[in-house]
């Protein structure tokens, strides 16, 4: 009998083309897509449109679908901790939290419940047998800068014999799309989806105050002598890093360096200061068999959108210190790290 | 894979012989009922001879019936209209817990509308507190509005009794009767039914076809607006194959209805005979006796409804949880929260409905798959692991 994989399926062009490829290759695929938020609006990645959307493409396929409710589990682990980072000076990245609770987790364990062999997402991203690790591991897909690898790292160690990811071959989304015109998938032109699902029209500032107790406690801006150089408007409406939208006129361009809850100041310095060398990280999620307690030489990403660059990591009590071998820029708490040993993804865990 | 169908409450295969009736009136017989021209003509009179089907049926006047698209839409027109109608006279309308989105949730919007609504509690079987029911009518209650069967659970209420309180009472009643219509005799004289909806598609007729039954002299407003069919109270050209469907399938499912009564409940007996010789920890929920002969409502403990549902499609079987929106919310079955399921236990029901073309080769079948699913699903529950190292009690 055909091997059985559960794909997750967001409408999109991506998980759409990963449904026609898994059938090309024999698998007995079934699609689902995950309700995730109540106030779902058109236009987001899953929205009530997109999940007609993939009935559609399963209906064309000839596969079956369902819609699986997750909202409880979304609200607890994606939303709650939104607005929990942001209540904490913290900048969060809700795809990470939802990878590791909804997809690699809920959604999983549904794939157990119906009998799957795999779970399968339209990421872009490659599971693949390491010889220098003697096991699967994930690892980068050929996308470049499109790679979702960052966001997978939370994926659970046993869990990496049962994923698939369809996508991690291709180069660009050009080629996706080319399969999706062949197949005549109505979504072939569907525009990306880049904002955060649940805040379809990106203004996450809004949505806290609408969503939170979180109410915007303005404050002074100052620099690292504490000498007063402006206001805040709300310390939840600003990232490390940023440079416009303070409203201080200064010689030299001043960056957000700091959030102080207690003080309630933003601190702000010229782009040096934003160069920093070491940090460290918690919740982390190891994936391959090294020894943390002795430093290991690897390349660190530490955004989504960031290059990888050389560091050396070893381990704190319950955490890691990454020490980079030249400073880098805007290392923000509450985004991830990410440890990569050439393409294969090591592990991550938390900015603190 | 072969179909199981086992979901008949939710809805059933159209009769060869009512599809047969119907098929002429679609590209032969297409004239507008309300035309002076002959193949007009002749469709007014199938119309009517179709509403007096009705009628011989719940025992009233063909000039009580009224044609409408289904089952939701008979609900909401006997309500609102009602409600409307007689809002001089008062803004009380009582209803049950466990009545179908169709009526709960016309009577919410009633209340956004000044109207007073009282919900009366179900005891464990599902079963209406009449007491309560009697205790909440007020000078300004003007309706009653209780379902036959319920379509979770199956369980019939005691519709003569409220009836009668009702009537000394001065008040109309209206009863959703969609899934009694094809199981039960129905009077609505003896039982002092004011106003009845039905829908075609539960009783092996075509989708998108009703009737509602309203007492002679009991005012209600029309609920859509325009042309004067249906004797003014419902506009819209009539669905003449539909209408034509309906009255045969009631026709049908009343002639032979002790028949089709013992063949289902027959199987539906052997069915949960079944689940409980093989599958231990479960609870059959809804009345033993005073329930729909198809019906059946099972919670198996431990496991979510969701994954059983979906594990049962995937072997090609048709069946439901509590409630027809799988995909929705999360919250689990207003019926079976009302007789008293805990959360967890509610969340694990299943409902197998059975209807006249089943087979006991089906049921084994079925039966089988669950005793299959259940212990694996249960395998991969940790309340059930511990449960079992507990040894298994409570």
């Amino acid at each position: 009998m055909n091997k059985k994989v559960l794909l997750g399926m967001s409408g999109g062009v991506d998980s759409s083309v990963a449904a026609i490829l898994l059938k090309e290759q024999g698998y007995e695929v079934i699609g689902v897509t995950m309700k995730l938020w109540e106030g779902e609006i058109e236009g987001s990645c899953c929205s009530l449109n997109s999940t007609s959307d993939a009935k559609r493409v399963c209906d064309y396929l000839k596969i079956p679908h369902y819609t699986l409710n997750f909202k409880d589990d979304f609200n607890k682990y994606v939303v709650q901790d939104f607005i929990d980072n942001y209540k904490n000076c913290r900048t969060p990245n809700p795809c990470i939290e939802c990878n590791k609770y909804l997809k690699f987790g809920a959604m999983f364990k549904k794939a157990q419940e119906l009998g799957c062999d795999y779970i399968a997402t339209g990421h872009y991203a490659k599971i693949l047998y390491s010889e220098k690790y003697g096991k699967n591991v994930l690892a980068k897909s050929n996308a470049g800068k499109k790679d979702q690898s960052y966001v997978l790292y939370n994926i659970p160690d046993y869990m990496l014999d049962h994923v698939l990811f369809p996508l991690g071959d291709f180069k660009n989304k050009d080629e996706i799309r080319e399969i999706a015109r062949k197949n005549n998938l109505l979504v072939a032109n569907k525009p990306d989806s880049e904002d955060i699902c649940f805040i379809p029209d990106g203004n996450y500032k809004r949505f806290l105050e609408e969503n939170s107790n979180i109410k915007p406690q303005k404050g002074n801006i100052v620099n690292s002598k504490e000498e007063v150089l402006g206001k805040h408007t709300g310390l939840y409406n600003y990232t490390i890093g940023q440079r416009r939208g303070l409203g201080i006129s200064s010689p030299k361009p001043l960056y957000v360096l700091k959030l102080n809850k207690k003080k309630n100041q933003v601190i702000v310095g010229v782009e040096k200061e934003l160069y920093i060398k070491e940090f460290l990280i918690k919740d982390f999620n190891i994936l391959v068999d090294i020894d943390l307690s002795k430093w290991t030489s690897l390349y660190v990403k530490t955004r989504y959108s960031a290059k990888e660059y050389k560091a050396n990591i070893i381990l704190e009590e319950d955490k890691i210190r990454v020490v980079f071998d030249e400073p880098q820029r805007a290392i923000t708490p509450g985004q991830s790290a990410v440890f990569y040993d050439g393409d294969v993804v090591v592990g991550g865990g938390k900015i603190v | 894979m072969n179909t199981v169908y086992l979901d008949n409450s939710a809805t059933t295969k159209v009769d060869d012989e009512v599809l047969k009736v119907m098929l002429p009136y679609f590209s032969q017989n297409y004239g507008n009922a309300s035309s002076i021209y002959s193949i007009g003509r002749e469709n007014r009179k199938a119309i009517e001879d179709a509403r007096e089907k009705v009628a011989k049926i719940l025992n009233c006047n063909s000039n009580e019936v009224y044609f409408t698209a289904g089952g939701s839409e008979s609900d909401n027109t006997a309500i609102k209209g009602i409600a409307y109608a007689n809002k001089n006279k008062g803004n009380h309308i009582i209803t049950s817990k466990i009545e179908h989105p169709a009526v709960l949730e016309t009577c919410k919007k009633l209340e956004k509308d000044g109207f007073e609504v009282s919900y009366i509690s179900v005891d464990e079987n599902g079963i209406l507190n009449l007491e309560e029911l009697k205790d909440s009518i007020r000078p300004t209650t003007i309706l009653i509005s209780v379902m036959f069967a319920n379509n979770e659970i199956g369980t019939i209420q005691p519709i003569k009794e409220i009836g009668e309180i009702a009537k000394e009472k001065g008040i109309y009643f209206h009863t959703d009767a969609v899934q009694a219509v094809g199981n039960i005799k129905i009077d609505v004289e003896k039982l002092n039914i004011d106003s009845l909806s039905l829908s075609a598609h539960k009783f092996y007729g075509p989708k998108g076809i009703g009737a509602l039954y309203v007492r002679k002299n009991v005012p209600f407003v029309k609920f859509i607006d325009g042309g004067h069919q249906e004797r003014n109270k419902r506009a819209g050209t009539e669905n003449v194959a539909g209408i034509v469907g309906l009255g045969k399938a009631i026709e049908l499912a009343y002639k032979d209805l002790d028949e089709h009564n013992e063949k289902i409940k027959k199987l539906r007996d052997y069915y949960v005979e079944q689940v409980e010789k093989r599958i231990p920890y479960i609870k059959v929920n809804g009345d033993r006796n005073k329930r729909l002969p198809g019906n059946s409502n099972i919670s198996f403990r431990f496991i979510e409804g969701e994954s059983l549902l979906l594990n049962l499609d995937l072997k090609g079987i048709c069946a439901s949880s509590g409630s027809a929106c799988t995909s929705g919310s999360l919250d689990p079955s207003h019926v079976l929260l009302a007789i008293g399921l805990p959360h967890e236990i509610a969340h694990g029901s299943l409902r197998v409905s059975i209807g006249k073309y089943n087979t006991k080769e089906e049921i084994d079948y079925v039966v089988d798959s669950l005793v299959e699913i259940v212990e694996r699903l249960r395998n991969m529950s940790p309340l059930w692991e511990e449960f079992i190292e507990n040894g298994g009690n409570n």
